[in-house]
């Protein structure tokens, strides 16, 4: 059980802290934003994934309400993370920032 | 057996570690849209700890803010992205 | 009429779940049902219209997410297939983290879904999996422009870039 909890934990960390990384190393907003939204919904689903082990292994009453309420942030993780980053990327496109080094851009012929 | 809470404290250590490198976005980004994807990165990211520092201190009121917290920067966020696109004057 | 149960029903079980353990009552006390069901009932009669716009012109309603079975593919389709990619994008976005190596561009593809869910749901999988991140969209044809971090062809059909996800939206949703 603990080993679960170690793995679940560890990946969680690891992807969030590439997310991190590549949000300092990605040239432009729309590379940021694959780097930052993927990494960070995979790391956050992952750590609360992790304490929602915890929360139904430990049992009692007040441990599921844990691991209850966790799953409810997750959904509202889940829900709103992808969301936001289409507003970002759409937002950035239509203020005029071109993506860095494209080899396509059919938006642009569009509008 | 059961894991120590000692390792919570841990990733949520490693959590703020890593909001540092978006603060870190969030100065130098050279336009609008590279801060709020780094203010974004970094609400994902509290939201996280925020779940991890509940099971740290056994204390569910943690989550319930996350949980707002996740709701309210997401309203946050397409507030920004509607004023980039110049749609509120 | 139905918009407003329906709407009134999912933030109940919202409300019970958030305050689970509280009584005796099943597991919460008489306050929580009282309070929930008082406040799920206004939320309903505010939100329902927001919820599901089931008059939109040339638009199938959108109660027809309803149907149970439709959540049983849902629930299959998350479990499967779309964490299978999920793990799949990450480990691509982490290699190229690591690597540096990008050719970014963005394309436009064509899925053929008509409902705002289904649009809503393709475009969500298409930002968390491999390589992909919906920019726009074009509200008449239903054409998604995707910023792809690793262009192999700028004219791809809508499978190359997503793989089986319109499949699924449209068993889904439609």
């Amino acid at each position: 059980m603990n080993i679960l909890l170690y793995v679940l934990l560890g990946i969680g960390v690891l992807f969030n802290g590439l997310g991190a990384i590549a949000l300092l190393r990605f040239p432009d907003i729309y590379t940021r934003l694959h780097g930052a939204t993927k990494c960070t919904t995979f790391g956050s689903l992952f750590t609360a994934l992790g304490v929602i082990v915890y929360g139904f292994a430990r049992g009692g009453a007040q441990y599921n309400t844990l691991a209850i309420h966790v799953i409810i942030a997750l959904i509202a993780l889940l829900v709103t993370n992808p969301t936001g980053s289409h507003a970002i990327a759409r937002a950035a496109y239509r203020s005029g920032i071109k993506p860095v080094g494209a080899v396509v851009d059919k938006l642009e012929d569009q509008s | 057996m059961i894991i120590e809470p000692m390792v919570f404290f841990i990733v949520a250590a490693c959590f703020a570690f890593f909001v540092l490198f978006s603060l870190l976005r969030i100065g130098l980004g050279p336009t609008v849209g590279d801060r709020v994807v780094g203010l974004d990165t970094l609400n994902t990211l509290v939201v996280a700890s925020m779940i991890v520092l509940g099971a740290a201190f056994d204390q569910v009121v943690f989550v319930d803010v996350a949980i707002i917290y996740a709701l309210l920067s997401f309203v946050g966020t397409l507030y920004v992205a509607r004023y980039l696109e110049g749609e509120l004057q | 009429m139905l918009a407003f149960f329906v709407t009134a029903i999912v933030a109940f079980i919202f409300y019970l779940s958030l305050t689970f353990g509280s009584g005796t009552i099943g597991a919460w006390s008489i306050e929580e049902w009282i309070s929930g069901a008082v406040l799920s009932l206004i939320v309903g009669a505010i939100a329902g219209r927001v919820a599901f716009d089931h008059k939109r012109q040339g638009k199938k309603s959108s109660l027809r997410m309803l149907n149970p079975l439709r959540w049983l593919l849902f629930l299959v389709y998350l479990i499967g297939p779309f964490l299978w990619a999920m793990a799949k994008a990450n480990l691509d976005v982490a290699y190229r983290v690591i690597t540096g190596k990008i050719r970014p561009g963005i394309v436009r593809i064509s899925p053929g879904l008509t409902t705002d869910f289904g649009i809503t749901l393709l475009a969500n999988s298409i930002t968390l999996t491999p390589g992909t991140l919906s920019v726009d969209v074009d509200e008449e044809s239903g054409d998604l422009f995707v910023h792809w971090i690793n262009v192999k062809e700028t004219d791809p059909s809508a499978k190359a870039v997503c793989g089986s996800f319109p499949d699924w939206a449209r068993r889904i949703a439609e």
